[in-house]
């Protein structure tokens, strides 16, 4: 009685687990294969780069940290002659000196002030830096119109003291804009109150900024010539920015308008400055602008630089703001106009939130650039931190050799963060509006 | 306004203005931008004249002409403190730019595609090591890395008497890098015309073995016969030359004297911290368009030239660097020009290039900030320009011809 059924064989229930694959093919030694020895010319090259890797990391650690001075209060810590270490940094200079690399010689009890400074810069950046923030319209206006007055006030202490001769010359001033805005609604015979609430509109701006520099608080003043380091670095930077990005919308717009003296205007601006270096803007604003104004009238040191850099920075600005709206597809010009949207309409509305969106990383690359580019005004004798160091270094009290290397290490560091973090922003943007544009 | 009026209501409804014509308030706002133009720079030369008058300072080009009284402290050009005048010193200034340029720019593009290269190697440690240092490098101002290599490198090099002495006529020491100076006999000009004909011979002969190769398909050894004309015949007829006892180029050792070397060439402490600096921080950006470049070429390019046989040497140089190269040229254009412009920042460490020599010295020494500082903008203008100018010829050339 012999059926097949009975005959025993052997059928697996159940799926076996797979056997691990070899050790040659998975696991950090077959990495290591792959990636470091995969061939003579690719062993030769990582052993080579090992080589290199030996010979400058271990002295660099060493000197930064293992064999590095952090206490001291002067250079008998970091001098080999007094029992010091010669061979490190000398940490303990930058923790003495860090209340001058911040503030410089800023007024010691006002410092507060330049600490709400940086709080207030720092919730202005993350605002708009952060995409999903509430308000960022809000924003807007804080970090190009709120934040500035307040800062101005803060840092200089304001009570400007314009006097009634000025409030008097403005007051007829304003009243010539608001007639100019009437005049022109009945001129083209439109209705007559958007033009008086935009004129208006325009005189209260004004006003106002002008009656809070005006108004005293009980701010000692502080002259911007004891203003220093990395208060000045952030300043430098800021005011390029606050002013850049709108005078470079400005320009963007006037190199792509149909207008041929406006385009030319832009264009030739816009040419002009980017072929030229920085340091040579900021000795024309240093030696030319005291000449070109009457000569009653001085421009405060501290000034100069910053128009230099922030028309400098305007130009770049332009450059990346055209790209955005050059990126614009024609249809969405196209539906603006045949909404009956008029030409500020159609860029405020439509055009420039998409352009600048699509720009953002541009923005911020250039912001970069700036930041680094900030550095340069010591050179014409601005107090920022790579001056601050310069200042330092030579301090007697802190003559040691190693004092140099420290002092741009820590500059170094500090420009590093900054930047190398906002390049890290600006990828991740980059590769949200990326992933936006792959559905 | 009113004839006007009328004359529109003729053609259009009587209830627009003439005001709503874009092209008349096209026209309106150029006229307003012309006539504040026009007016801001009216009040800015007004001013100027006046300032200047009242500070007695010249104006004109005439200062060019006058005695510099400075020295500089390297010049290409014969230029002393009491005969040159500030058009000499303009010059010195000028090719002191123009050299740093020239050899950084030389340097930097190495530089930059060894790393860019690197930064794509399928090696993990290479690729890793590229990326680090170019972050590192973009990431910090070039002015602190100057004055970090200016005042933290060279600045702990040894006094001239304890000078670090590197054989071959080379000494280092905190006055620079010292070495051998050739002096030029007077039948260079043998070794010279070898280095034409070389040229030359390299040229038609290159141009035959293109010929030949795409005729017959027969390949010719091109990079061997390239070497041994250009460098081989002029090392060939300088050895003739040097057996036959008329040596054309001899070499003056610096020697060690006890305060300082004397003879030889020096190469300034300023001179080599600017180029290290502009190179190496420049080949930070050209790494990042070259990475750019390569990736741009797509994958089945290279894919193809391997299933037809090519080497991966071969698929490089063939294939992907003629492709990437569309890519990398205009943004290596622009960054051969911020190298240029970056050399500026030479002021911050004292080589006497155009704006130390010319914006620095010069500038305050005359006060006319308007001239100088229009005809040192002129020369960096002019550099961008033309060299934005060249390289569209080339960018033209290599682009895409859409067929």
């Amino acid at each position: 009685m012999s059926t097949a059924v009975d005959i025993p064989r052997f059928v697996r229930a159940k799926q076996v687990e797979a056997l691990p694959p070899p050790n040659l093919a998975r696991g950090p030694i077959a990495w290591v294969r792959e990636n470091l020895f995969s061939g003579p010319f690719n062993t030769i090259l990582t052993l080579v780069v090992f080589y290199l890797l030996y010979v400058a990391v271990p002295p660099l650690v060493r000197f930064l940290f293992i064999d590095a001075v952090w206490t001291g209060t002067d250079r008998a810590a970091c001098r080999a002659d007094t029992g010091g270490s010669e061979t490190g940094a000398c940490w303990a200079f930058i923790w003495d000196k860090i209340n001058y690399f911040i503030y410089g010689s800023y007024t010691v009890s006002e410092r507060w002030r330049v600490d709400i400074f940086f709080a207030l810069l720092a919730i202005g950046v993350a605002w708009l830096l952060w995409l999903r923030a509430p308000r960022r319209d809000l924003g807007a206006v804080y970090f190009f119109w709120i934040f500035p007055v307040v800062s101005y006030v803060l840092l200089t202490g304001g009570n400007a003291d314009l006097g009634l001769r000025f409030w008097i010359g403005f007051a007829i001033f304003g009243a010539l804009v608001i007639a100019l805005f009437a005049f022109f609604a009945a001129l083209l015979k439109t209705a007559m109150r958007p033009a008086l609430i935009m004129g208006g509109g325009i005189v209260a701006v004004i006003g106002i900024t002008l009656a809070v520099v005006d108004v005293d608080f009980g701010l000692a003043h502080v002259p911007t010539s004891l203003w220093g380091g990395i208060l000045v670095t952030l300043l430098v930077a800021t005011v390029g920015i606050v002013v850049s990005l709108p005078f470079g919308i400005l320009l963007a717009l006037g190199r792509r308008s149909k207008l041929p003296i406006v385009r030319m205007a832009s264009v030739i601006f816009i040419e002009f400055v980017r072929g030229v270096p920085l340091i040579t803007v900021l000795i024309m604003a240093n030696t030319m602008l005291p000449l070109f104004l009457p000569g009653d009238m001085t421009v405060d040191r501290l000034l100069r630089p910053l128009i230099g850099t922030a028309l400098f920075a305007s130009a770049y600005m332009a450059e990346v703001v055209r790209g955005g709206l050059q990126a614009m597809p024609k249809g969405q010009y196209e539906g603006a106009m045949s909404l009956g949207l008029n030409y500020p309409q159609m860029m405020t509305l439509i055009i420039l939130p998409q352009a600048l969106r699509i720009v953002i990383p541009g923005i911020v690359n250039t912001f970069i650039g700036l930041f680094k580019d900030t550095s340069l005004v010591a050179i014409v004798g601005i107090f920022d931190l790579v001056k601050t160091i310069e200042a330092s270094r030579i301090d007697p009290n802190w003559a040691a050799p190693t004092i140099g290397i420290t002092g741009y290490a820590f500059a170094a560091l500090f420009y590093f963060i900054f930047c190398f973090g906002m390049s890290r922003y600006s990828l991740g943007v980059e590769r949200r509006l990326a992933a936006g544009q792959k559905r | 306004m009113n004839s006007v009026q009328t004359a529109v209501s003729q053609t259009s409804p009587p209830k627009k203005s003439f005001l709503y014509d874009p092209k008349v308030r096209g026209i309106f706002y150029q006229v307003v931008l012309v006539l504040a133009i026009v007016y801001l720079f009216y009040v800015a030369a007004t001013n100027a004249v006046e300032n200047l008058q009242r500070a007695k300072i010249a104006s004109g080009f005439g200062f060019l002409n006058n005695t510099a009284g400075f020295d500089i402290s390297q010049t290409l050009i014969q230029f002393s403190a009491a005969g040159g005048t500030y058009g000499d010193a303009f010059i010195v200034g000028l090719l002191n730019t123009l050299l740093v340029s020239a050899i950084g720019i030389f340097f930097t593009t190495i530089l930059g595609f060894l790393i860019g290269i690197a930064r794509l190697s399928k090696n993990w440690m290479v690729a890793k090591v590229a990326m680090v240092y170019v972050e590192v490098l973009r990431n910090i101002p070039l002015l602190v890395q100057l004055l970090f290599w200016y005042i933290a490198v060279l600045g702990t090099l040894p006094q001239p008497r304890n000078s670090l002495e590197m054989g071959a006529g080379f000494y280092l020491n905190s006055r620079g890098l010292f070495m051998a100076k050739p002096i030029w006999g007077s039948n260079i000009s043998v070794v010279v015309a070898a280095l034409v004909i070389g040229l030359v011979g390299t040229f038609v002969y290159r141009r035959w073995a293109r010929r030949q190769q795409e005729q017959t398909g027969r390949q010719y050894p091109v990079g061997k016969v390239t070497l041994a004309l250009l460098l081989g015949l002029p090392v060939l007829t300088w050895i003739v030359l040097a057996v036959a006892g008329a040596n054309p180029i001899t070499f003056e050792l610096p020697r060690k004297g006890t305060f300082n070397l004397t003879g030889g060439m020096q190469i300034l402490p300023e001179f080599v911290a600017l180029l290290l600096g502009l190179v190496t921080y420049t080949a930070a950006f050209i790494a990042e368009v070259v990475r750019a470049g390569i990736l741009a070429v797509s994958k089945g390019q290279s894919e193809a030239a391997g299933s037809l046989g090519l080497t991966p040497g071969q698929t490089l140089r063939l294939v992907v660097i003629p492709q990437a190269m569309r890519v990398i040229v205009p943004p290596l254009t622009s960054q051969y020009l911020n190298l240029t412009k970056n050399s500026s920042l030479a002021v911050a460490i004292g080589y006497p290039d155009l704006v130390q020599v010319f914006m620095g010295t010069v500038l305050n020494q005359t006060g006319q900030a308007i001239e100088v500082v229009v005809i040192t903008m002129g020369v960096y203008l002019t550099i961008s320009l033309v060299t934005s100018f060249i390289m569209n010829i080339y960018n033209r050339r290599v682009a895409i011809v859409e067929r």
